[in-house]
């Protein structure tokens, strides 16, 4: 156990360090793009004048690496600092799009993750049947559709033709659990069909592998029946692989639907960052990039010391 | 009776007369006691009050703030126009009345204006308004340290002061006949003054809806002004402005009843979306307008005759039907609409004619002509497709135009006003000094085509001081001639604003000068 603390230990100091790198090369990155906050914010009615007072207010006219200091020295101590394009507090707004985006997360994996795991499970058990067949052909097409066209065709059956549920997902802090639920339904059922399949091939892989080696062999030579053989004997063993998965899918629900939030008008974070981005402002651009790298980085840790777990040779090594 | 209850619904939105509509309706069979009873149902349909509006908008950032100043999209726009009351309003007719401002005197040099604001208005924070607020929220947009976008709009004003609590006075740099039109503007919004100072970001203002949550980009929730000062506005109980940038998902919300309105129908689907049948498709058209602007200190567009030859090159019909899909009408290479006070409707409309651009390119002393035209989507929606089709037209003209397809991202900072000819966007503006002298005035900071002609620029000085209407038509004339005929700027088309509305709600004659009822939908519209 105290090899594992030493780990994660580690592993977060590691982290750290990611997380300073991530900053730095967003930082430059933001610099790069053609244009400032200004400019950007101003459109077309940009004037040098007003261009030069909105510099002046929001600190654009210092030199970058000022700036950058700034905000890390306000970031280690835990301040998010300000948007420039509103002056309204960063950790504020964002800490209303991140519940959003964690509730999406979390309601599109309650579904995904059970799902695809036990069609992986079956698919392994019944392999090369018409069954096996239909589940690869269904999740691999569902994946294989963009985002955008799957959310639209859930919305025409869903929303326009049955009136099940609503066609944009329109939630607010006062909104019931149950009626956030419902509401942010069509959304979480479209990440459901883009994310299954690869959970469950993933699955169903790690479980055939493991069909061919002796203990498993020597498991039907004593006429355990199959579902048994695959349940309590191949599964336990393909944990590892099946998690790794898992967690990355789980952090592609975190990081990677704006797409998805566009099509259902969702407010979540991937909105709040693409429109960052493209009015420059930087301070929320980093904000979203490093909770994003966070994610990333607290997944796959999780992951790996999930792994450990799952495994005893790993958890007792000679 | 679909039919009947649909012209009834056009008797109700002016767009029909009484006299045309008892013919249609016995035409389809009804009775004239029956039309009779339709027609005095329609004309009396008197607004009601109550019920929640929600309005589906398709702009709406993060990055917006409630100081009118910033206002940059449909979004805030739409929003302040029922937080915000300004000076002037713009009505539906296209003529200017008092808002704010009770009446108005101007000296004969048409330089200092005099406005008596109107009495016992109260903010949504209780404080009643006077002089100094009025001050105060045009000094907003004034002085150096101003980022407002209304700061070139308002810079013709040299002074302005407080006479008395209910007086405001405007000594201006030069005469300027339409000067309550520019008080009118969505960005001149008046606010709550403290110590001669305002709380731009506070949302407080004293129109007919006050902010009751407020989240970037997302959602703004209004409640109805429960001392607003009209009595014949403001009906709704309160709104809710949601920013739904996705038109697929927009339709697909007012189809769902999720919303009773949007802004922005996608044209290619609005055919389809006029079979529902609770949903009704409105149009007007305004002062939008699209542009192809050429830099005329550039080659080879400093010769006139290239310039003529190129505007002789495109199919202004064709682009209409394909890029507007009939929303819209053709434009006649001047920026002033057919909405406007003083458009030149006896200006000839310049057709395609590859003969002419052939014939003006000989005059230039070419035979064949090369050039790039810059265009993103974020010029215009359709704006590259228009660029390609341009150069099709252009083609049978020996003209070779090579569309150089830029990014949507940073377009107004890095193409528009530096690339030698662009796709260009307008919104319009109400009134023509404001529009020539925005765009097309020598030396001024939007003078994308970096034009300068002696005639015009000592015309438009004179217009815009002179009060007398019929001189003031015959100068507006002139200008749209040599803007047409000299001009650096080919304009094709004026785009409608298209809208689509639940049957539900009703309205009278709809704003041209803006999209959603010149932006006062929420407080002008009401539900039947």
């Amino acid at each position: 156990m105290a090899k594992i603390l030493k780990m994660v230990a580690q592993r977060l100091a590691l982290g750290f360090l990611t997380l300073f790198v991530v900053s730095l090369i967003i930082f430059l990155g933001v610099e790069l793009l053609p244009g400032d906050l200004a400019e950007a914010i101003l459109g077309q009615a940009a004037t040098p004048e007003t261009v030069a007072a909105f510099r002046r207010e929001v600190g654009l006219d210092l030199p970058p690496h000022t700036r950058y200091l700034d905000w890390l020295g306000g970031m280690l101590q835990g301040d998010f600092g300000r948007s420039l394009a509103n002056q309204r507090e960063i950790s504020g707004l964002i800490g209303v799009r991140f519940a959003n985006t964690l509730f999406l997360a979390a309601t599109a994996a309650v579904i995904a993750v059970p799902l695809a795991v036990s069609l992986g499970v079956l698919a392994a058990l019944y392999r090369n049947t018409l069954f096996d067949r239909a589940i690869n052909v269904v999740t691999l097409t569902a994946i294989s559709f963009p985002e955008f066209f799957v959310g639209y065709i859930l919305i025409l059956f869903l929303a326009v033709q049955a009136n099940i549920f609503p066609s944009i997902s329109n939630v607010s802090a006062d909104l019931g659990f149950w009626e956030h639920v419902y509401r942010v339904m069509l959304p979480a059922l479209t990440l459901t069909l883009v994310v299954v399949a690869h959970m469950m091939r993933m699955t169903r892989a790690a479980i055939i592998n493991l069909l061919a080696s002796p203990y498993i062999e020597m498991a039907m030579l004593k006429g355990i029946s199959r579902s048994r053989i695959i349940i309590h004997h191949a599964l336990p063993n393909a944990l590892a692989p099946i998690i790794n998965v898992i967690v990355i899918n789980l952090a592609y629900l975190v990081v990677g639907v704006v797409v998805v939030e566009v099509v259902f008008a969702y407010p979540g974070l991937g909105q709040y960052f693409v429109d960052s981005v493209i009015k420059r402002d930087f301070p929320v651009v980093q904000a979203c990039c490093l909770i994003f790298a966070a994610t990333y980085i607290l997944l796959n840790l999780t992951a790996d010391v999930l792994s450990i777990l799952s495994n005893p040779r790993l958890m007792h090594p000679k | 009776m679909r039919e009947l209850n649909e012209y009834q619904q056009m008797l109700a939105a002016g767009k029909l007369t009484r006299r045309r509509f008892m013919q249609l309706a016995t035409a389809l069979g009804a009775s004239t006691a029956l039309a009779t009873s339709m027609a005095g149902s329609a004309l009396a349909a008197t607004p009601k009050k109550g019920g929640t509006l929600r309005l589906g908008i398709g702009h709406g950032s993060t990055t917006d703030s409630l100081d009118p100043g910033t206002f940059e999209n449909l979004y805030m726009q739409t929003v302040g126009g029922a937080v915000y009351n300004k000076l002037t309003e713009v009505a539906a007719s296209g003529d200017i009345v008092p808002e704010l401002a009770e009446s108005w005197d101007v000296t004969p040099d048409a330089a200092t204006w005099t406005f008596k604001l109107r009495q016992g208005v109260e903010f949504h924070n209780g404080k009643t308004m006077d002089s100094g607020d009025v001050i105060a929220s045009i000094n907003h947009h004034l002085g150096e340290d101003s980022k407002s976008a209304a700061k070139a709009i308002l810079d013709p004003i040299a002074e302005v002061t407080a006479d008395g609590k209910d007086t405001v006075v405007f000594k201006l740099k030069t005469g300027n006949a339409d000067f309550p039109f520019i008080l009118s503007d969505y960005h001149v919004a008046i606010l709550p003054a403290k110590d001669g100072k305002l709380d731009p970001m506070s949302g407080v203002g004293n129109g007919g809806y006050m902010v009751e949550s407020y989240e970037p980009g997302v959602r703004t929730a209004l409640k109805r002004h429960p001392n607003y000062w009209k009595s014949d506005r403001a009906h709704f109980d309160g709104a809710e402005v949601l920013a739904i940038l996705d038109v697929a998902a927009r339709t697909n919300a007012l189809t769902t009843g999720e919303i009773d309105a949007m802004d922005r129908v996608d044209l290619k689907t609005a055919h389809l979306l006029k079979r529902n049948r609770n949903i009704r498709i409105e149009e007007v058209s305004g002062t939008q307008h699209y542009t192809f602007a050429m830099r005329t200190d550039t080659d080879p567009f400093t010769d006139n005759h290239v310039r003529l030859a190129l505007k002789y090159a495109i199919d202004r019909e064709a682009l209409v039907k394909t890029i507007l899909r009939g929303h819209g009408v053709v434009g006649n290479d001047h920026p002033i609409g057919r909405s406007n006070r003083f458009h030149a409707d006896d200006l000839e409309q310049r057709q395609y004619d590859p003969d002419k651009a052939k014939f003006h390119l000989k005059e230039a002393g070419l035979s064949s002509l090369k050039v790039d035209l810059s265009a993103a989507d974020a010029a215009f929606p359709g704006a590259v497709d228009a660029a390609v089709l341009y150069k099709e037209h252009a083609a049978k003209a020996g003209i070779d135009i090579n569309v150089v397809r830029e990014p949507n991202d940073g377009y107004w900072s890095n193409v528009w006003l530096k690339k030698p000819w662009c796709a260009v966007y307008w919104g319009g503006r109400p009134t023509e000094d404001w529009m020539f002298s925005t765009a097309y005035a020598a030396g001024v900071p939007w003078n994308d085509t970096y034009w300068t002609h002696e005639r015009f620029n000592q015309v438009l000085v004179q217009a815009r001081a002179e009060l007398d209407e019929a001189k003031r038509r015959q100068m507006y004339f002139e200008l749209q001639k040599i803007v047409s005929d000299e001009g650096g700027v080919v304009v094709p088309m004026f785009a409608n604003y298209v809208m689509g509305i639940s049957t539900k709600l009703q309205h009278d004659k709809l704003g041209a000068n803006w999209s959603m009822d010149g932006f006062r939908a929420i407080e002008r519209w009401w539900f039947a």
